[in-house]
């Protein structure tokens, strides 16, 4: 579906990181603003990284305003996707609940219905009978530690198969000339004068004036070279499957409270994430009190599911800032571009940012939908708090 | 399962301990610097894949603040040992 190619002396762009969000961006350079003499650059294969390793959730009920558009547009992309590529991403529309086990929850709920709403976006609080009504399985009653009170329902709520979307890109790229060069790690940035000159890989050095930081995990690694600091810390995030089971769950629900969320993927896999691990670490080593964790909160939800074995584990590298929402755009080294600090929300956002950094890159101007997010907020105290929404509680 | 050796206690279920964040030395004198250095300490940090000192409170245990010297890539801990300094050294 994409080719191999020699390293070329030179590119317009070089993107560093082969995942959702570079790929797409590689592809709306092209596809938007026909620059095509693109470089995607990526240590390992594409989508090894945290495109491979979400749990493929897709919504825009967050809290924040800029949050809330900004999410909504990609739900957009991702839901015209199949058609747009002639290619199956398997998108699903599931309807997502974030469910509420404390009066705070309930009120955090009602203002993030009401945020919503006032965007455009579908999501509305209700009650347990509702609940019980669109997830059967689910243990609505008072015997739990934590009973459920409510839910957020979020119809557009989504997922999507996630390798998909990286080929997907990856193709509709590489048709349009963009040159994808997998385990290509990048060494060095030079500079001069302010500005990015080039980019040193272990097959060699490449002539650019634009680069693209669209690394998850390796963002503060690959921003030191041009000396651009950033606030992020990465924390490893696991998730895991279920053996497959017969389809049971077509809902997407959340808990905040218990730290867990699952679908049930179109192999009859329960999909189950659950909030960073609880030290900053690259390592990529699942552990047992995770298993021990998520499988405890799952049964409190869905005490049914007491026999269901656990499939396989794996980890993820989540890079969190201090106000839980992404970095995009300018910094002060001029054609170094960021799109990082994805956190736990970087898979759903793939390919609005992808659009919005390649118009940036194409024109100079920041786009609106992507101008909160900008690395300057922090020492402009004008930070993007979106805690409260995180589908986890950090 | 990882082991932390609790300067009091000795090795340890890292369960038993809260992280607290890399050491990032306090600016000696907070009302000289400026925004920019002030907000560098704030939010800015190394975040380094490799070797680097790190703090640890003992929370289900002796309750002791302490640093530690780990490798994040491989989350081997190299020492860990009581500050110079309250804020770190």
């Amino acid at each position: 579906m994409w080719r191999h190619h020699d390293l070329a002396p030179s590119y317009d762009v070089v993107i560093i990181g082969g995942g959702v969000h570079g790929l797409a961006c590689a592809y709306y350079l092209a596809q938007d603003h026909g620059i095509t003499n693109v470089a995607v650059l990526d240590k390992s294969y594409i989508g090894a990284g945290g495109s491979g390793r979400n749990t493929t959730i897709l919504r825009s009920n967050y809290l924040t305003p800029e949050g809330v558009v900004f999410y909504d547009e990609s739900l957009k992309l991702y839901s015209q996707m199949a058609e747009e590529f002639d290619f199956n991403v398997l998108f699903s529309r599931r309807g997502h609940l974030t469910l509420a086990h404390t009066d705070g929850a309930v009120r955090t709920m009602r203002r993030r219905a009401e945020v919503n709403r006032l965007q455009g976006v579908e999501s509305w609080l209700i009650g347990p009978n509702e609940i019980k009504r669109l997830c059967p399985a689910l243990d609505v009653s008072e015997h739990p530690r934590y009973p459920i009170l409510a839910a957020l329902y979020h119809p557009p709520g989504s997922i999507i198969r996630h390798d998909a979307v990286v080929w997907g890109y990856a193709a509709q790229a590489d048709r349009r000339g963009v040159h994808i060069h997998q385990h290509t790690t990048v060494t060095g940035i030079r500079t001069a004068n302010g500005r990015v000159t080039g980019v040193e890989t272990t097959r060699g050095f490449i002539k650019t004036g634009a680069v693209l930081n669209a690394t998850a995990g390796w963002a503060t690694t690959i921003a030191d070279m041009v000396g651009v600091r950033l606030p992020i810390v990465t924390y490893p995030l696991q998730a895991c499957v279920s053996e497959p089971l017969k389809p049971f769950l077509d809902v997407i629900v959340v808990s905040g409270s218990l730290h867990v969320y699952v679908s049930q993927s179109d192999r009859g896999e329960l999909v189950m994430g659950a909030a960073v691990d609880p030290f900053a670490s690259y390592s990529l080593r699942g552990s047992l009190a995770f298993a021990e964790g998520i499988a405890g909160h799952m049964l409190e939800l869905f005490p049914a599911l007491r026999h269901v074995r656990m499939l396989r584990q794996w980890a993820g590298l989540c890079d969190m800032t201090p106000d839980y929402s992404p970095i995009m755009g300018l910094t002060p080294v001029e054609g170094f571009f960021l799109d990082v600090g994805w956190g736990t929300y970087g898979f759903k956002a793939g390919p609005i940012s992808g659009r919005c950094l390649a118009e940036l890159i194409a024109t100079g101007h920041t786009p609106p939908l992507i101008f909160p997010f900008r690395l300057a907020r922090f020492y402009e105290r004008d930070l993007v708090g979106e805690k409260g929404a995180a589908s986890v509680g950090h | 399962m990882l082991l932390l050796p609790c300067p009091n206690c000795g090795p340890r279920n890292v369960a038993e301990f809260r992280y607290g964040g890399e050491m990032h030395p306090r600016p000696p004198a907070p009302e000289a610097v400026d925004d920019e250095a002030w907000t560098d300490f704030i939010y800015m940090r190394a975040n380094k894949a490799g070797r680097h000192r790190e703090w640890w409170y003992h929370h289900r245990g002796c309750g002791l603040w302490f640093l530690a010297e780990r490798d994040t890539t491989t989350n081997t801990i190299l020492r860990t040992y009581l500050p110079a300094q309250p804020h770190g050294s």
